[in-house]
């Protein structure tokens, strides 16, 4: 609710505010842009929007003066398939230059911000910035800005704050993370036969279908992903020692599960020349220590 | 036409331009930027004969005592007569004792009783307990990279115009408590001292050392491309200049060949079979190790523009890196049992500063599960890849490739931090694609 | 996460409990915490909606703001909260003890003895979790800079008197809570787990229902199954059973119960406004008391639970002994807690905004020697903390098996004794690295001289161990003051004491490099703007 009230008092008035804060940033000298495009992006279904977009891009690019393109429609090709994404704005300079507006609800306080949110929009951007790229190859004199705009509230008011996010490291990894993803083809050949995700099935069968395909948890999963849950029982029922955290694998080596972890450290099992199974056997007789009160000493 | 580079007229220029600034301009600071083995220790000694032949008493800023004391003795191999104070702490040995043979090197733990000498010389320890002397008016600031923000704010009152030099891709200094609410903060406490300074005074000009009298031609572009995006370098020597070669033949063993694949191209991975293993993979060190024993039963001879005559490659010439302390005494542990001796092992933390002939890595992502931010660090890897003079042989497990296309992307950002090149995946990656040209497989 | 917490960690996914990684408390409980549990709606930024604050576990006061978008509203609890906790602030303020602090005269440079008062105790805060300590901090920061009608009669909205007093309170503690050891300002989870280990992650423990569930699970069921209970199980109307700690609340449960219920009170609000008579209007305030009654059942509701948690987690925290070296830090906690009041007293202005360069570099050092001093004397206090630092070959114990006089070449000749250790344990030592052991309970420096010969064929090699210091003045060791065979001591390779940083400049001093000192002292305290959209 708020966050809607704000995204639409910064664009309010052909996006005087937002134009505001994007010279006041990354414009050149002088004064705010008196005069901004604001073209119409309507279009029928996604293919059409971001074909209206694209062409309204190249127009704007064209006039050589500033135009504000308000919720463009995007598209990124996604294990071979296209993917519609909706910035919030994009904004072309005179020179040429595409920027990438993103506008958030969490509010920037003496001009920090919750630092994990940041990141999660600079990795959002950068999606952006990958898609605008497609475009801007097939535009002459385009270019994709690497530093976005990122509209957030002020303190603790409803007045827009903005600050400069440089996206090259997010894009160099999602652009790495695009070429690496299979196709859906693919993804779907592996899956066993007749599994389906449809959301109509009945829960009995979506169960059956998700357990039947292997889960990579980590406990950062809780905080980004529905099928967390579901990943977790999976991981602390198999006894993976990462559902403790992706750190606890690195001093454990080949050890992998807690059950092993243990069998080792109590010197049932595992090659006491493994330096891992050597510091497991140390920990657990100090820890036994400790506890008995036998550490006792001046 | 293509002009033939001229490493020893690029670095001369480069030196010119950097004393000029520093005697006759007039900003408060000069920046150097000194990639590995540019003569960076040359630049300071001939800076601060240059001032104090200019009747201009200078300080000097060194991080650890070790680089202090290196610099009181190349000071006086260029000068014996200049009078140079030696400011120590108050601990039991605070200099190295070879500064006692020098007649005119004056050391005292109290900075009032070196006024007046030309060139007193310390770290930014102690300077920064030094209170109520008159400032200097020149200073140079060496490592001035790995100088902590909050060390120059204790020393910077001390002089008013200072040349920093240092370099910008080996490891940045940290801090082990938490600094983000100061992150973006252009004085931001745990940041590098340049970093801070040129937030405050960009105008600064800001120089380069173009050429590694250290790096083998073999070596520089890689070393260069990858974690010097912004300030490229050259190495003054070209290829052929520099030849390794063995005395016995190879007797088959993959140790034997990745030493024949350094000696011939400046590089050699020798590659383990993929496995998690815990730090001190018992295997991985013993690698290691064998491909020291091997290098030094071998024979090496190394040709180099510095003699006509090929130098044997001893054991002093010789280092390990590894990325922790853990791994460093495993694998002089290790050496031990195979009776080698001499041969310097230490964590790229220790290592920096530090040049031998051939260098032997073991990998910091080898047999990890995963890739966090430390083993990424450009810094790590860039002081382990940037020692030798020769070749460098990395020891490295399979499956580091996999690790860092896995790498997952859920990195906090602080607004207002400039983002820091190069960065972690894009260098340890390019460093490894070239590494696979010199692959060598073992077996274990 | 180090090997030995790993392994504390999953012994406790073994037996279905947490299992402990201290024998004693490490952090100071004071005999009257003031508990506040905090609650904001949910989503993005969090407007407070109300809180439970206070020393009693069977009396909390219950603050509630029924439209979160009132600034008149807001303003009452903020108010309310000052007057809950302002006095419990103040009534430590005026008990004090005369103590001597160390200062630099500005004459001399010489560092002297002052004489001047520390407060016997201090007051402490305790919150549910660490966002609950981020909550404190962004009151502190919405409220220090507000004036009141007192401050500045024109002020279009004054503040109500105390609150921005309450905010520099506030601000204070959030940011004592960045020094490591500190415990005036404390979230229930990180004191549970810097105490216990669950089988769960470290993400999972800042959930205090899930974390108390494996500390202290209900008869009959395993930490496991209760804490996956605390953390998914919901009732008939789809409420979580264990509601979040916050403060942000459950999305079920600001859509589905508390929205309904402000908007009842928004038209009740509205039918009062528009009332034509006497009577009508009394109808109508009484259906906007009901309203608001049943908006602040419902904050209730969700905040009871937490509220019981929070000294739940507080009982199970006091049946371990304090350490010994809590008490110290808890004087520097007093001294903070002191110096804050002196300030507040004389008039100083709130704190600002940012940090100066200088002020930033203080903290910084500040906090690295807190951390290093933090892990010294929690190792010296605790046996089980000590095994981590054993497992790392930072601190070893070892039984003395000879002791052999020597003493130091100098005119006047010193005890150097040299001191034969046996210990299975492989220390990281090196030639020269000092190691330390407690003696009277300060530290007494050794240095390593060598190995020296093995127990028995093929084992572990002794270590010999020069004494260097606390022998007394004369030619002899003072009796007790040096090791003798037979004695099992825990020797470590950290120092016990840390040493503070080097002077830093004045503010006013700031060098170039760092910018100059800084300007506008006023500038940095004015207040925010108001607009109509205010979130706090």
């Amino acid at each position: 609710m708020r966050g809607n009230a704000f995204e639409a008092r910064v664009k309010a008035d052909g996006g005087t505010e937002l134009m505001r804060l994007l010279h006041e940033r990354l414009g050149g000298p002088g004064e705010p842009p008196r005069e901004v495009a604001v073209p119409d992006l309507t279009a029928a279904g996604p293919e059409g929007r971001a074909a209206r977009t694209a062409l309204a891009l190249r127009e704007a690019t064209e006039a050589g003066g500033w135009a504000l393109l308000d919720h463009p429609m995007l598209a990124l090709e996604v294990a071979g398939s296209p993917a519609y994404l909706e910035p919030d704005a994009v904004v072309v300079h005179p020179d040429g230059t595409w920027t990438v507006v993103e506008i958030k609800s969490f509010p920037m306080i003496d001009g920090s911000a919750d630092a994990a949110k940041v990141g999660a929009a600079a990795r959002q951007s950068a999606v952006y910035v990958l898609a605008l790229e497609r475009v801007a190859e097939v535009t002459d004199g385009a270019r994709v800005g690497h530093r976005v705009l990122l509209v957030c509230p002020k303190d603790f008011s409803n007045l827009p704050a903005a600050s400069v996010v440089d996206v090259r490291k997010q894009r160099a990894v999602t652009r790495r993370q695009l070429t690496r993803l299979t196709r859906v083809e693919e993804i779907a050949a592996a899956l066993p036969e007749g599994a389906s995700f449809d959301p109509e099935r009945s829960p009995a069968d979506l169960e059956r279908a998700v357990e039947s395909v292997a889960a990579a948890y980590a406990p950062e999963c809780l905080s980004a992903c529905e099928l967390a849950f579901h990943c977790r029982s999976r991981a602390r029922a198999e006894g993976a020692v990462e559902a403790l955290g992706r750190g606890v694998r690195g001093e454990l080596g080949g050890l992998t599960t807690v059950a092993g972890v243990l069998a080792a450290a109590a010197g049932k099992e595992g090659d006491p020349a493994d330096p891992a199974v050597a510091a497991l056997r140390r920990a657990a007789a100090l820890r036994a220590e400790a506890l008995e009160g036998r550490a006792g000493c001046r | 036409m293509t002009a033939v580079f001229d490493p020893g007229a690029a670095a001369g220029l480069a030196t010119a331009r950097i004393l000029d600034d520093t005697l006759n301009g007039t900003a408060r600071g000069v920046v150097v930027d000194s990639p590995p083995g540019a003569g960076k220790s040359t630049l300071v000694v001939r800076a601060a004969l240059e001032l104090a032949a200019a009747g201009r008493p200078l300080m000097v800023v060194a991080q650890t005592n070790a680089q202090v004391d290196d610099l009181v003795v190349r000071l006086a191999e260029k000068e014996p007569e200049l009078p140079v104070g030696r400011l120590h702490s108050n601990d039991p040995d605070p200099y190295d004792k070879v500064l006692d043979g020098l007649e005119h090197v004056r050391k005292s733990a109290k900075a009032a009783d070196l006024a007046g000498l030309d060139v007193v010389i310390s770290t930014a320890a102690k300077w920064a307990h030094v209170k109520n002397v008159e400032p200097w008016g020149h200073a140079i600031v060496d490592e001035a990279y790995q100088m902590r923000s909050d060390a120059l704010l204790a020393v910077a009152g001390l002089f008013e115009r200072a040349l920093f030099v240092g370099d910008p891709g080996q490891l940045d200094p940290f801090s082990i408590v938490g600094a983000d609410q100061w992150a973006g903060l252009s004085y931001d406490p745990s940041a590098s001292a340049v970093s801070t300074l040129l937030a405050h005074n960009p105008e600064l000009p800001q120089h380069r050392l173009p050429v590694s009298w250290r790096l083998p031609a073999s070596a520089a572009p890689l070393v260069s491309d990858a974690f010097y995006p912004y300030t490229p370098f050259r190495s003054g020597t070209d290829h052929g200049d520099r030849r390794l070669s063995f005395g016995v033949a190879s007797d088959g063993s993959a140790t034997d060949r990745v030493l024949d694949e350094a000696a011939e191209s400046g590089w050699g991975l020798l590659e383990l079979p993929a496995r998690h293993t815990p730090r001190t993979d018992p295997e991985a060190v013993r690698a290691v190790a064998l491909v020291v024993r091997r290098l030094l039963d071998r024979g090496g001879a190394a040709v180099s523009e510095r003699s006509t005559d090929p130098a044997p490659v001893t054991a002093d010439r010789v280092a390990v890196g590894t990325a922790h302390r853990d791994q460093a005494a495993a694998v002089r542990a290790a050496l031990a049992e195979l009776g080698v001796t001499g041969v310097a092992v230490d964590t790229a933390n220790r290592l920096q500063g530090r040049e031998f002939d051939v260098t032997v890595v073991l990998h910091p992502l080898s047999g990890r599960p995963d890739a966090t931010a430390f083993h990424l660090e450009t810094g790590r890897l860039c002081v382990l890849a940037s020692r030798h003079r020769h070749a460098c042989v990395v020891v490295c497990r399979e499956g580091v490739a996999d690790l860092l296309d896995e790498h997952p992307s859920t990195e906090p950002v602080q607004l207002g931090v400039t983002v820091k090149f190069p960065d972690g995946w894009e260098a340890n990656h390019a460093v490894l694609a070239h590494l696979a040209e010199h692959r060598v497989r073992a077996t274990c | 996460m180090s090997l030995i917490n790993t392994l504390a960690r999953l012994e406790a996914v073994e037996s279905g409990r947490a299992r402990p990684t201290a024998t004693v408390r490490h952090r100071r409980l004071t005999g009257r915490p003031l508990v506040l549990v905090p609650l904001t709606t949910a989503g993005e930024a969090g407007a407070p909606l109300g809180a439970l604050v206070g020393t009693d576990r069977d009396a909390p006061r219950l603050l509630a703001v029924a439209q979160p978008r009132d600034r008149d509203l807001r303003f009452a609890f903020l108010a309310e909260l000052a007057e809950a906790v302002l006095p419990h602030i103040e009534s430590y303020a005026d008990v004090v003890e005369p103590a001597e602090r160390g200062e630099t005269d500005p004459a001399t440079g010489k560092r002297v003895k002052v004489e001047t008062e520390l407060c016997v105790d201090a007051a402490q805060i305790v919150v549910p979790s660490r966002a609950g300590i981020e909550f404190v901090r962004l009151l502190g920061r919405s409220m220090r800079f507000r004036r009141t009608a007192d401050d500045d009669p024109d002020t279009p909205y004054p503040a109500p008197a105390r609150v921005p007093l309450l905010g520099r309170w506030l601000t204070h503690y959030g940011e004592r809570a960045r020094v490591p050891g500190s415990s005036l300002l404390l979230a229930c989870t990180d004191l549970l787990n810097r105490h216990w280990a669950t089988g769960q992650s470290n993400l999972e423990d800042q959930h205090l229902g899930a974390l108390l569930a494996w500390i202290d699970p209900p008869a009959g069921e395993s930490g496991a199954e209760a804490a996956l209970r605390a953390e998914l199980a919901r009732d008939a109307a789809g409420q979580l059973l264990c509601p979040p700690a916050g403060p942000a609340t459950d999305p079920d449960f600001d859509n589905r119960l508390l929205a309904p219920a402000i908007e009842k009170y928004d038209r009740a609000r509205a039918s009062l406004a528009a009332a034509e008579d006497g009577l009508a209007a009394d109808a109508r305030l009484a259906e906007l008391s009901g309203a608001e009654r049943e908006i602040r059942a419902l904050l209730a509701g969700v905040l009871r639970p937490t509220w019981d948690a929070v000294w739940r987690g507080l009982d199970l925290l006091r049946e371990l002994p304090e350490g010994a070296r809590t008490e110290d830090r808890w004087t520097r906690d007093r001294w903070s807690f002191t110096a804050h009041r002196d300030r507040v007293r004389s008039g100083e202005p709130p704190q600002p905004r940012r940090d100066d360069a200088v002020t930033a570099a203080r903290k910084l050092a500040a906090r690295e020697t807190a951390q290093a001093q933090l892990e010294a004397q929690e190792a010296l206090d605790d046996p089980l903390v000590l095994a981590g630092r054993r497992l790392a070959g930072e601190a070893f114990i070892g039984e003395v098996s000879a002791v052999e006089m020597a003493y130091s070449e100098s005119k006047r000749p010193s005890p150097r004794p040299l001191v034969t250790v046996r210990t299975d344990e492989r220390p990281q030592l090196g030639e020269g690295v000092k190691i330390y052991r407690s003696l009277d309970g300060k530290p007494q420096t050794a240095q390593f001289a060598g190995y020296g010969p093995a127990d028995e064929e093929g084992g572990a090699p002794s270590l010999v161990l020069r004494i260097t210091d606390r022998m007394g003045r004369g030619k002899e060791p003072a009796p007790g003051s040096v090791p003798e065979p037979g004695d099992r001591i825990a020797w470590t390779l950290f120092e016990h004491d840390q040493r503070g940083g080097p002077q830093l400049p004045d503010a006013e001093e700031t060098p170039w490099t760092h910018g100059g000192p800084p300007g506008g002292v006023e500038a940095a305290e004015l207040p925010d703007p108001m607009t109509p959209e205010d979130l706090l």
